[in-house]
């Protein structure tokens, strides 16, 4: 379980965060969805740890930890996936998976991670996490990071970002089996409909607020709705 | 030999390094084991410090160990190898050289290595250098390989230096017939006030001769690099420079590119890039539990791996 009091966070004399609340409980899937520029990453990353907050206090099972570090965070199982995830010269993808484990993991084990995200994982293995892999199969590996290291609280930033629409339909059915069987918090920022749709409750963010909470089934159709109002209203 | 000079073979060509079907170990400038086969001969040069090994036609998977030691502080040691590499053959060699140095002279090995590539030859060369030794006594590298290939060859050059040598300056020519492909991976790590300086000198002149350079480097502390490469295209041909570098500290790398297409149909690129750890990448690896110093190391070790 995480809870945040009362976060804010300013930049440059600007609100980008607005006194958040939030409790998130275990075995519950969250999406954070809104307008761009309305703070959803910064949320995600005050979480990890990436970002500090100006004001408010951050719990994760009752233990303060505001203060503590990325790395802390980490070693404590708050586990992020980054937007666009980060290439490496020379790191293969069962480095990077060793390395998220903190196991002598063996390429089986590796291959079982792989698997989970929909990648051929023999052919995927040994390549190195450069240029040569697609901006679907860094989202993919960077997914199967967080699955390996199975942290307590999984956060993933705009899992759909940047990838094509074949890639986001087996994106889709990750989060549906991680939905299914994950023990810990999943807060997953979003905006697509059918990621939505998968959550138990869905939080809106607007203007570095929360401005509305609840479940999928409520709240679904009304956002869908105001974007298209929105498009009627520009048209 | 004693346990200084294994040790030194072992960090140069690992533990295996008298299982070879030619073997030639050099030390402080003299040869102290050799052995040969009836398809891979060596032979000491009546002219000059040196040996010439020599692959016969058609040899398929030999392999060829030529490693040199030095634990003699103070002293230069210049050798001239040749390697002659027969018609359809296919070998392995490892080379390198460890210097161990606790005293205040400098060491130095200067080596010149020359290959002779034959019709459809293959050719796998492994070199790694290495330094250790607690004296203030400078260890000094000083490689010029020279490759001549022939039509239907093709050729992999692995180099590796990464540790305790204070002084290089590594030099390499190549002219490649038609049909002929080069490909060389170099890495080096330097570090407090070590400096290294590569050069590579290409000439592709035969049709669909291709060449891959990767130069990885990390420069850290107060040490200096440096990477010259000219690659020459006289015909259809192709070629690909890729000089990446990693700074840190007070280190400095300082690239320079020079391709010319002397025909319409070569087909040049150069590649280079210097820069710090960006901090996406520790950012990753820090979310994934490793402390900041653990995941340099973590980024360093496997853009030198």
């Amino acid at each position: 379980m995480i809870e945040l009091k009362n976060i804010s966070f300013k930049k440059d004399n600007k609100t980008i965060l607005n006194n958040i609340n939030l409790k998130l409980d275990d075995e519950k899937f969250y999406c954070i969805t809104g307008p761009n520029g309305s703070g959803k990453s910064t949320l995600a990353k005050i979480i990890m740890g990436i970002e500090k907050p100006t004001e408010g206090k951050i719990y994760l099972n009752g233990v303060d930890i505001t203060d503590k570090s990325i790395v802390e965070r980490a070693n404590m199982g708050i586990g992020f996936a980054f937007q666009q995830p980060v290439r490496f010269k020379g790191i293969t993808v069962f480095d990077l998976l060793k390395f998220a484990t903190n196991k002598n993991i063996t390429r089986k084990d590796a291959c079982e991670y792989l698997s989970k995200v929909g990648l051929c994982a023999l052919e995927y293995v040994d390549r190195e996490i450069n240029n040569s892999l697609s901006g679907g199969e860094l989202k993919r590996i960077e997914i199967a990071t967080i699955i390996a290291r199975d942290p307590s609280v999984a956060i993933f930033d705009e899992p759909e970002a940047g990838i094509d629409l074949w890639s986001f339909q087996n994106l889709n059915s990750v989060f549906k089996e991680l939905e299914t069987n994950y023990k810990g918090v999943i807060l997953v920022i979003s905006h697509q409909e059918r990621i939505l749709d998968i959550a138990d409750e869905i939080i809106l963010l607007e203007n570095g607020q929360i401005t509305e909470t609840g479940t999928s089934k409520d709240m679904l159709d009304r956002i869908l709705c105001d974007s298209k109002c929105c498009k009627k209203v520009m048209k | 030999m004693n346990k200084v000079d294994e040790e030194l073979l072992t960090e140069v060509l690992g533990s295996d390094y008298e299982h070879a079907d030619a073997i030639n170990i050099r030390k402080n400038g003299e040869s102290i084991k050799r052995s040969v086969s009836p398809y891979i001969d060596i032979v000491s040069k009546k002219d000059k410090s040196g040996i010439d090994i020599i692959v016969k036609d058609n040899v398929k998977f030999g392999i060829v160990h030529i490693p040199v030691i030095i634990t003699e502080s103070g002293l230069t040691d210049v050798v001239y190898n040749d390697f002659y590499i027969g018609k359809n053959s296919n070998v392995i060699i490892l080379a390198g050289c460890g210097i161990h140095n606790d005293l205040h002279k400098d060491s130095e090995h200067d080596g010149i290595h020359r290959f002779f590539l034959s019709e459809n030859s293959k050719v796998k060369y492994v070199e790694k250098h290495y330094g250790e030794g607690k004296g203030d006594g400078k260890r000094v590298l000083n490689p010029t390989t020279e490759i001549y290939m022939k039509p239907g060859s093709s050729m992999t050059m692995d180099s590796v230096q990464i540790k305790g040598v204070d002084d290089t300056i590594r030099i390499t020519k190549a002219e490649l017939a038609e049909n002929t492909t080069l490909v060389v991976n170099e890495k080096i790590l330097t570090n407090n006030a070590q400096s290294a300086k590569t050069e590579f000198n290409i000439e592709l002149n035969g049709e669909n001769a291709s060449t891959h350079v990767t130069s990885r480097s990390v420069a850290t502390d107060d040490s200096y690099q440096e990477f010259k490469s000219n690659v020459t295209g006289n015909t259809k041909c192709y070629a690909h420079v890729e000089c990446d570098a990693i700074i840190k500290d007070n280190g400095r790398v300082k690239a320079i590119p020079e391709i010319y297409a002397g025909y319409v149909d070569a087909n040049l690129i150069h590649e280079a890039a210097i820069g710090k750890i960006a901090g996406e990448q520790l950012l990753k690896l820090m979310s994934l539990g490793l402390s900041e110093k653990d995941a340099e190391a973590a980024i360093i070790e496997g853009f030198l791996k």
